[in-house]
């Protein structure tokens, strides 16, 4: 399994969210779709993590298991030190004002019968979060904030507003309980490059202003560069490599964030090209994943050894994690012992 | 490797080529509640056989009214003026049975959205094998045989099984390659890609582009890529056209355009995208304020109230396509960037972004030929790798996530116009994007961005 093990994990009490050995799995007629498989995460507080990899790598799943919607198959999730998993269904409602979700398609993610207004106002109606007056202050605020005149804007319906303005109204119904963490799914993947810069500062204004820590998905490393303090690289389901995006982009450590890098069409000069070939093919079936390392099928530097080992994360430079075992940084994994591989939780450290 | 397709004739006599398309002063208003929504003001462009031209403009700027335009798919809340000839034959005029006979054979359009274009309850095969029938009178065995070629030369793995597969069983990327197939099944000369790749992530993006390139030279097609990406034109196109509200602001060979952008929102397009050598919270330059009214457009400059550099003359009067240094680059602007004229003229910065741009023109095309050469060589580039395993469970998802976010942009191919025109052939299963967009164009005139 490409990309297990926690070595890149920070001790549980500088985080605000800690994942731990996160699975979840999907029967379908072809068998158990493994979405995530034994994925490890924290965040800390006034963090940007930020999540990468091919649609269908499993990012949506990681994000909907941390909201518990719905639950993980297995693994911990745990949020201000209490885990999300283990909590019954009313005490998960309450904890949900912290967590709110921002997804990619801003148009249908609103709900189209109701006005601006109440769909900001939902979650301090749900949980009877002041008056009337002072709900009313709250949205003005929040509508305010993210660029659009309360006047205008509370009474009419998500259909009068383009997608820009759709992922506004999104983002300040997500802002308006105050949460900690905000988990945002492919934000501005829908909208058109100038739109994009501005939601995404916007995005690190409001991270300022209500002292938010983010969770922010996407596929556009060039995007997810610009907001996070931390990217994780996902690949099928595994962990690939964590680092600080500066040093991931500098440096790829695996050949999958190298190949992901490859393919990006910027139009700029300064940017090297990469001697990787491009990658080909799609991703292979969650189904029925390779063994080994999950990336073998497609990895310019696969050898007999991805095939039979799963690579464990581990720090191959300062800051610098990564599950391969010929990372383009640093030295190649030591050998593991057949034994220890079995049992995630006893990982070797990292090195 | 790519073979190509066998049964078709259409192949072209690369000694053919010409003048393909000639628009002329292109118009296209749409009747509002508000009145006239100018969608298109005036576009005039020409593309040879084998060229690719490149239409690259923020949202709502008219790209895809300006190709649906030239197709023949309009609204009948729509007004169309000015000269389209395809071939020298004037097309503008005709009727939509008339232009019906264009559609496939002659011009076929990619969308942006696979999903939304594929008809979900028909199977992928017949889907391909409707338009050799109905445009191509092939046999039933010969219709099936070309499908089967179609679908492989655009590189998807088991062809035969693929046939008889719906469309949610396919990933995102392989359903915009049946997309293609589909486009390419009647040998159509000239291929409108809109968005072809807006959907997709960067990985499959890529191998999609690959694919169209690819395709637009082995059949030699003139083909019209729009985007909104400045970056997915940058190699893949020997003519860009940037649209701002209606109108084309900025034009010229692709290495020309990228080395002198003389229009300031040509500019500032290339500014609002993110830039991986950045460090991480740069703070990005968005284009502030929002794209004009489209029904009163203010006098002057369209781009005037959101233009760093604009002057007085710039609100008053219109600035008129005006030819740039180098041959063939035009603009509308009364003050260029990189010229004397603008305010902020700075000589050594303009050179030093030549050379940039001519620097990043160059690494990108280098870029491309080391690409070709491998194909030619190997069967890699267009052909899946042979250790992909498919995806289908990914397609279970993907179909729940679009069944969710329907009513996003699309048409069926060849059968567009059923999009718009009343009294198509296929139901509606979605809501209508046009009709949202009038929407929020007419009830508050403020459709700025989004998608
Ligand atoms: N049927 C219609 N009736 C009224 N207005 C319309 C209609 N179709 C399009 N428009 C308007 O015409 C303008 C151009 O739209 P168009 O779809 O061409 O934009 P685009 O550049 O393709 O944008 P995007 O990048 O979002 O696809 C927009 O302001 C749009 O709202
Ligand atoms: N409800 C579900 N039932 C079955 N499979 C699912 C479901 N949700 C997601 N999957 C599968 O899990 C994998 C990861 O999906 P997802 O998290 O949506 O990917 P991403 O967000 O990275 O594009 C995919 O293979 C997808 O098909
Ligand atoms: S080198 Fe081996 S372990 Fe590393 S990514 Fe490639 S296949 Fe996986
Ligand atoms: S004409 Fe004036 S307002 Fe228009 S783009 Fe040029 S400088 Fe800006
Ligand atoms: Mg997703
Ligand atoms: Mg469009």
């Amino acid at each position: 399994m490409a990309g297990s093990g926690t070595a890149h994990l920070r001790p549980p009490d500088e985080t605000l969210l800690r994942v731990e050995n996160l699975v979840v799995e999907f029967p379908s007629k072809r068998g158990k779709v493994n979405a995530v498989s034994n994925i490890s995460l924290d965040v800390k507080s006034g963090e940007t993590l930020g999540l990468v990899g091919e649609s269908g790598c499993g990012k949506s799943t990681t994000g909907k298991a941390i909201m518990q919607l719905p639950p993980p198959t297995s693994g911990k999730v745990l949020f201000k030190g209490t885990d999300l998993t283990s909590l019954k269904s009313a005490d998960l409602r309450r904890v949900r004002t912290s967590i709110q979700m921002i997804f990619q398609d801003p148009i249908s993610s609103l709900n189209p019968r109701r006005r601006v207004e109440d769909i900001v106002a939902e979650g301090l109606r749900i949980w009877s979060i002041g008056d009337d007056a002072s709900r009313d202050r709250k949205v003005d605020e929040a509508l305010e904030t993210v660029g659009l005149d309360p006047s205008t804007a509370k009474g009419r319906r998500p259909h009068q507003f383009s997608g820009g303005q759709c992922q506004r109204i999104s983002i300040a119904r997500s802002v308006v309980t105050d949460p900690n963490l905000i988990i945002c799914d492919e934000p501005v993947s829908a909208l058109d490059v100038s739109v994009q810069a501005q939601i995404l500062n916007l995005l690190e204004d409001m991270k300022e202003r209500y002292q938010l820590t983010l969770i922010f998905i996407a596929h556009d490393l060039a995007v997810v560069k610009n907001v996070s303090d931390r990217v994780a690289v996902m690949y099928l389901g595994k962990i690939c490599e964590i680092a600080p995006p500066d040093q991931l982009f500098a440096q790829p450590a695996h050949p999958y964030t190298a190949a992901l890098l490859d393919a990006i069409p910027v139009p700029d000069p300064t940017v090297k090209p990469h001697e990787q070939p491009t990658l080909e093919g799609d991703l292979p079936s969650p189904v029925a994943p390779p063994s080994g390392c999950r990336f073998r099928t497609r990895c310019p530097k696969a050898q007999e050894r991805c095939a039979q080992e799963e690579p464990w994360v581990r720090e191959v430079a300062s800051g610098q994690f990564v599950a391969c075992h010929f990372p383009l940084v640093g030295d190649d994994a030591p050998p593991v012992d057949q034994s220890t591989t079995m049992q995630p939780q006893a990982a070797p450290a990292s090195a | 490797m790519t073979a190509p397709v066998p049964t078709l004739d259409q192949r072209p006599e690369p000694g053919g080529a010409g003048c393909l398309l000639e628009v002329d002063d292109l118009r296209t208003s749409f009747r509002t509640d508000r009145g006239m929504v100018r969608a298109v003001a005036g576009v005039t462009l020409n593309l040879e056989r084998g060229k690719t031209l490149g239409i690259v403009g923020e949202s709502g700027s008219g790209k895809s009214v300006l190709a649906r335009s030239i197709m023949g798919i309009v609204p009948n809340n729509a007004e169309r003026e000015g000269s389209i000839r395809f071939e020298g034959t004037e097309i503008s005029g005709l009727s939509q049975a008339r232009m019906r006979e264009y559609w496939g054979q002659q011009m076929a359009m990619v969308f942006q959205d696979p999903m939304t274009a594929l008809n979900p309850v028909l199977k992928i095969g017949r889907q391909i094998t409707e338009s050799l029938h109905e445009h191509l009178e092939f046999s039933k065995e010969e219709a099936n045989q070309t499908a089967l070629a179609l679908l492989k030369s655009v590189g998807i793995p088991e062809p035969a099984r693929r046939l008889k597969e719906y469309p949610h069983q396919l990933s995102g990327g392989m359903r915009q390659r049946v997309m293609i197939a589909i486009a390419l099944a009647c040998g159509p000369k000239l291929l409108f890609a809109d968005e072809p790749t807006t959907a997709l992530d960067v990985t499959v993006q890529a191998q999609i582009l690959d694919l169209l390139q690819f395709q637009q030279r082995e059949r030699f097609m003139g083909m019209i890529l729009v985007t909104h990406d400045l970056g997915v034109v940058a190699g893949r196109t020997d003519h860009i056209g940037v649209m701002y509200a209606g109108r084309i602001v900025e034009t010229g060979p692709t290495r020309t355009l990228f080395a002198h952008v003389r229009h300031p929102y040509t500019e500032a397009l290339l500014q609002s995208i993110p830039k991986i050598e950045l460090p991480s919270h740069s703070r990005l330059q968005s284009i502030a304020g929002r794209p004009p009214n489209l029904v009163n457009t203010p006098p002057g400059c369209t781009f005037a109230p959101r233009c760093p550099y604009a002057q007085d003359r710039c609100r008053e009067e219109e600035p008129p396509l005006i030819e740039a240094e180098q041959p063939g680059h035009f603009h509308r602007c009364w003050f260029p960037v990189g010229t004397p004229a603008n305010p902020a003229y700075n000589a050594e910065a303009s050179a030093e972004a030549t050379a940039r741009g001519e620097a990043t023109f160059d690494r990108i095309a280098a870029a491309k030929a080391d690409a070709a050469r491998e194909d030619s060589t190997a069967s890699a580039g267009f052909a899946p790798a042979p250790t992909a395993v498919d995806g289908e469970a990914d397609a279970d998802a993907e179909s729940s996530v679009s069944a969710a976010g329907a009513g996003n942009v699309g048409g069926i191919h060849n059968r567009a116009g059923d999009d718009d025109a009343p009294g198509g052939g296929r139901p509606r299963r979605r809501q209508p994007l046009r009709a949202r967009r009038q929407t929020s164009t007419t009830d508050n005139g403020e459709r700025t961005d989004g998608r």
